[in-house]
């Protein structure tokens, strides 16, 4: 993983640099912000990031880090208004999915990127059998009849595990368990064979032996498919187990990006710190634990500086000043903090 | 056993299934809790793990007596609460206080700061005569962390973290022995959740509180555990002190679950086996017979269909586990003290 993209943080409304390379998938210079009645939220604040074939990146933050409009941008979801993109570029195979028509887009959703959600009871719609809504993809963009668009559908059920497929065919959303749903959710995204496959926090809701049970799932289909996976998450130890790189984002911004094992040994940002030290973890019986102080900051007032100054533990007057830029540090790893330097090389 | 606060005796739940609008009938019981025991000593932490629908969280609510249990008892201090009503349950429950999950659904919108901690000043006023409320409600906020100054805003003021912190503020409010927390931090980030953490363990501390601890991130209850139990559809299978429970677990829930959850290292990605679990929980309306987790069991038998197993200590296993083949086995790697 020598080749993190490393961005300037470049003013609003200069656009995206625009050139070619070889990526599956890439957001550069992203940002969105959401224009609400108490004034303008700045939730994106130019975001790097790109995933390639067989990969997973794992997109780590807390709530209202922008994560998951991140996600709906580059799937084209973003609720408009009151998200506006302002800035950047979404590439799929080189070409800037934001600028291009909406039939295009189209035709991208499902076959090129595809997604899960959260929340597979609400993802789900409650009127139609499971069976159907997976089936309809392949009658309307396979132009399939109803008897091999069925089978099909089954195929794509059994393939998630779910046990007796075609008797499920014809269950309703509510009949399934949790994890039975969330299963049923993976089948639907994977049915026209995507490249790249963004989960947005796809286990959150559910319990640890099936949180395991779908991790595993995920794992075995992506390496047999070999596709790009986006893995957005706030736990660290859903991260440490499938991740190959991760991107930290705090406030809008990827503060820190990095190869997983990299990551966990030694972190190059603050924020990366704070959140490792702050989890008990099953393995040890802690004392007390570390935390980060304060708040995450309101997106519509954004401190100057390092956004992450105000908590910060090694905070001094230039992070009050001067905006870090994600810069790299060492060979394969990248760090928007002006002591990255430090923070790695300390013993 | 005089040493409990709290003792717990075959306390059962059931809530009627019913059929019809008019013409109701009863089809069936959902068995949330069917037969739990256990006591709560003084100033310890006893924490509750287990998956959504274990019964858990009807737990809690039978032990503030928010339900009254179908059989069995819970007994504070020689009474028992399940018994109690008026103003002895009135005066009971000052001892005893509930955390909740969802700081933003347990705080009334419409009321201040300022209201939502004197009410319960209003209720038990020997605790605090009137003038000194507003002065009472000020220490409360400092101590949990908060600043006083904000006793007049509302609830939608505050951030997700301080809103639990209110909800802790409450429970805190009447000076209760027992608090019982039901998933407190589970709604939380991480940053914020290991503030809430802390200071629980500092007002436990402070005021020699006992905690129920109500959780399903078995992580954050062995933080904060002395002893812990898990439970599996309505029962206790296995109880101990956080490290029995921990280093050296008997019950094959205990192990499946300890097993499947993520550690956050990289480096152990290869080193650890996960006990598989298939299926899902069974109906909690008609569970299997004999021993209760057999369906989703890899030691299942024929006796384990027949054969209830028992919360006891057993010859392979040093603290009560409910299997018939209880049996040790190593699931977390013991960390090296860093």
């Amino acid at each position: 993983m020598s080749d993190i993209l490393v961005s300037e943080q470049s003013a609003p409304g200069t656009g995206g640099s625009g050139r070619p390379s070889g990526r599956l998938l890439e957001v550069d210079d992203l940002r969105v912000e959401f224009r609400t009645r108490d004034g303008v939220a700045k939730v994106i604040n130019g975001v790097t990031y790109h995933v390639d074939a067989g990969e997973t990146l794992a997109v780590l933050g807390e709530s209202g880090s922008g994560k998951s409009v991140t996600a709906q941008t580059i799937m084209g979801i973003l609720d408009t208004p009151p998200g506006f993109v302002t800035n950047g570029q979404v590439r799929f195979h080189g070409k800037d999915m934001l600028t291009m028509s909406s039939e295009e887009r189209r035709r991208i959703r499902g076959e090129g990127i595809a997604m899960i959600f959260q929340d597979a009871l609400s993802a789900l719609n409650p009127v139609f059998t499971v069976g159907f809504q997976i089936a309809e993809q392949f009658r309307i963009r396979r132009g399939m009849g109803r008897a091999e668009s069925k089978k099909r559908a089954i195929e794509m059920l059994d393939q998630v595990k779910i046990p007796n497929a075609k008797g499920r065919f014809s269950n309703y959303p509510h009949q399934f368990s949790g994890g039975m749903r969330q299963r049923a959710m993976i089948a639907m995204s994977l049915a026209l064979d995507p490249e790249v496959l963004i989960a947005d926090e796809p286990t959150t809701a559910l319990d640890v032996t099936v949180q395991a049970q779908i991790m595993d799932l995920l794992a075995e289909l992506q390496r047999e498919r070999q596709m790009g996976m986006i893995l957005i998450t706030h736990d660290l130890g859903v991260v440490a187990d499938v991740a190959d790189r991760i991107a930290v984002m705090y406030a809008g911004r990827i503060v820190e990006e990095a190869d997983v094992y990299d990551l966990y040994a030694k972190p190059a940002h603050p924020y990366t710190l704070g959140l490792i030290d702050s989890i008990p973890r099953l393995d040890e019986k802690g004392q007390q634990l570390r935390t980060i102080k304060g708040l995450p900051p309101n997106l519509m007032n954004i401190p100057p500086g390092c956004p992450f100054n105000p908590r910060c533990p090694m905070a001094q007057p230039v992070c009050r000043e001067k905006l870090p830029p994600l810069l790299q540090v060492g060979t394969a790893r990248a760090s928007a903090c002006h002591f990255a330097e430090e923070l790695v090389n300390r013993v | 056993m005089s040493e409990n606060i709290i003792e717990v005796r075959d306390l059962v739940k059931h809530y009627p299934v019913t059929q019809g609008v008019v013409f109701k009938k009863t089809v069936g019981q959902v068995k949330a809790v069917d037969g739990v025991s256990f006591g709560l000593r003084a100033g310890e932490t006893l924490g509750v793990v287990g998956e959504s629908g274990c019964g858990k969280s009807t737990l809690a609510r039978v032990l503030m007596n928010l339900e009254r249990p179908t059989a069995g008892s819970v007994v504070y201090k020689g009474q028992d609460i399940s018994k109690l009503s008026g103003g002895a349950l009135r005066r009971l429950r000052r001892q005893i206080q509930l955390v909740m999950q969802d700081p933003y659904t347990s705080l009334n919108p419409r009321m201040t700061v300022g209201d939502l901690l004197g009410e319960p000043f209003e209720i038990h006023p020997e605790v605090a005569p009137k003038g000194s409320r507003r002065a009472k409600v000020r220490e409360l906020l400092d101590l949990v962390g908060l600043n006083p100054e904000h006793i007049n805003r509302y609830p939608h003021q505050f951030s997700g973290g301080q809103r639990q912190r209110i909800g802790i503020a409450r429970a805190l409010a009447l000076r209760p022995e027992v608090i019982v927390c039901d998933e407190p931090v589970s709604a939380l980030d991480v940053s914020i959740q290991a503030q809430v953490m802390n200071l629980l363990e500092k007002l436990q501390g402070e005021f020699g509180l006992s905690y129920v601890f109500i959780a399903h991130d078995l992580s954050v209850v062995r933080h904060l555990s002395d002893r812990v139990a898990v439970m599996y559809l309505g029962k206790i299978v296995e109880i101990g002190t956080e490290d029995e429970i921990y280093e050296r677990p008997t019950h094959p829930y205990t192990q499946a679950l300890l097993s499947a959850v993520p550690v956050p290292d990289p480096t152990q990605r290869h080193n650890k086996t996960i006990i598989r679990l298939t299926g899902d929980v069974p109906s909690p309306i008609s569970p299997p017979s004999g021993c209760r987790f057999r369906t989703r069991c890899w030691k299942a038998q024929d006796v384990c269909a027949e054969q209830v197993p028992l919360l006891e200590i057993r010859p392979s296993s040093d603290h009560p586990s409910a299997c018939h083949f209880a049996e040790k086995r190593e699931i977390v790697a013991s960390h090296e003290a860093a």
